[in-house]
């Protein structure tokens, strides 16, 4: 039977990941090596990692650390930011990525996904939208969640999935860093418009929400969330055996 | 040494890296006296069937993977690699294969509940059948990575593992040298680098 994915998402910005993060047992928390090969050998069932840096020359450090997470983690590795054409994909496929997210680059460039998927299959191409209510209609955000596209954001997940995206994740400005749980009003508008695996992200703040998340919305497939993993306050082999007790099938390991 | 072969297509990096992990030498490689002098050959593959098919034709590789795989050198499709393997796939129209395994390649939508998203993406359960000297170190229930719209199909007498997606899917085949996993060993953590590892154990 086909199981729920859990999923930690690493910011990565001066070779460094983002956010604070304090695990015993681990000598560099901020290493992005290091912290994927926790999580890997913790249960995390695909890796998240976004580029956040913004010069050329970050860039290609980014993509060094990507490769030394490729030669000893082996799930999927989904890899975004800054990712705007088809060079930007060949970069990270080159380096052990398994799908590439793409976000402002397809805001940008509508038919970045289209020609993504043509080349590298559906499978490879992950739309990310960020989306908050704005007069009661859910709209797209660019550049990290700081600028209103006024486009109706449900239209164009359903337009990217036709373009060739194979799963969508969709990311709650509205409840990320509220630590409530999941937007599953959200959520739930987008899985009635598409048939691609949707990831749900934003909101997290305790295991319990990934039951609540699985559990009111079967469709979703995968719960991604970053601090909370971070911070440990919810380990993932803990979360494992309460969705497995709530009947939610999970990858124990 | 494991010859990965490079047509242009998939992660070959991990799985590259997969290998080395193990202790067995890989090299990703389109150079014919390589892959004749290697131990094994992995064909990898993500995309659409025809054009990864196109490839493997005009590169000249899959002249070379047929003639290697009838003298008898252990030969592992992964995911689009294994379809590779069939003769026929309805991906897009109708395309030819290699031939080495009988069976099509056909769209998960025409025999999956409606209800359930297509691509087939992520852990699922392995229920083996026989025994295929690929899962020696693994159980019936153990979980691998997939990712896929299409399935191998009429290949029922060379399927060595089927996964439940509402109806039981083509999960790996095999018949006698040649061997094919719809799932991705080099993304499927411990329990699939020791199937690649299994993989290496094969005599040729």
């Amino acid at each position: 039977m086909i199981t729920k994915r859990i999923i930690p998402c690493l910011d990565v910005r001066d070779s460094r990941v983002v956010k604070g993060v304090n695990f015993e047992g681990l000598n560099d928390v901020s290493s992005p090596v290091e912290l994927a090969a926790y999580y890997s050998e913790n249960g995390a069932d695909e890796l998240v990692f976004y580029d956040i840096t913004a010069s050329y020359e970050q860039r290609a450090l980014f993509t060094d650390i990507l490769k030394q997470v490729a030669k000893t983690i082996f799930i999927p590795l989904t890899v975004g930011g800054g990712i705007n054409d088809l060079s930007d994909f060949e970069r990270v496929l080159s380096c052990g990525a398994d799908k590439v997210s793409v976000n402002s680059g397809a805001i940008r460039n509508p038919q970045l996904v289209y020609e993504a998927a043509k080349r590298y299959g559906d499978q490879c191409v992950v739309l990310s939208a960020d989306i908050k209510r704005v007069g009661g209609v859910f709209h797209v955000f660019a550049k990290g969640g700081r600028e209103d596209t006024g486009m109706e954001a449900v239209e164009w997940i359903r337009r990217c999935v036709g373009s060739g995206a194979g799963e969508v994740v969709v990311n709650s400005i509205d409840t990320d860093g509220v630590k409530g749980g999941f937007d599953i009003g959200m959520l739930s508008a987008v899985l009635d418009a598409v048939s691609v695996p949707v990831i749900a992200s934003g909101g997290a703040g305790c295991a319990e929400d990934f039951v609540t998340l699985f559990k009111t919305l079967p469709r979703i497939s995968a719960g991604l969330a970053a601090s909370v993993f971070h911070f440990k306050q919810v380990s993932i082999p803990e979360l494992k055996k309460l969705l497995a007790e709530n009947a939610i099938p999970a990858r124990i390991i | 040494m494991v010859a990965v072969i490079d047509y242009g297509v998939g992660n070959l990096f991990s799985l590259k890296s997969s290998f080395e992990i193990l202790g067995s030498s890989a090299c990703v490689t389109n150079d014919p006296e390589v892959i004749e002098s290697s131990d094994r050959i992995v064909l990898p593959g993500v995309g659409a069937f025809g054009d990864a098919a196109k490839k493997l034709s005009d590169s000249g590789m899959a002249r070379i993977v047929c003639e290697q795989a009838k003298k008898g050198k252990p030969i592992l499709g992964i995911c689009l690699g294994m379809q590779l393997l069939f003769e026929t796939s309805y991906e897009y129209g109708c395309h030819s294969g290699l031939a080495l395994i009988p069976g099509s390649v056909r769209p998960l939508k025409d025999i999956i509940d409606p209800a359930l998203d297509i691509p087939h993406i992520g852990w699922n359960s392995l229920e083996l059948k026989g025994s295929c000297p690929l899962f020696k170190y693994m159980h019936s229930g153990d979980f691998v990575y997939f990712v896929h719209s299409f399935y191998g199909a009429q290949c029922e007498e060379y399927v060595t593992a089927y996964t439940e997606y509402s109806v039981p899917v083509t999960a790996a085949v095999a018949r006698d040298n040649i061997f094919g996993t719809q799932f991705h060993p080099e993304k499927s953590g411990n329990v699939g680098l020791n199937i690649l590892k299994a993989f290496c154990e094969v005599k040729s």
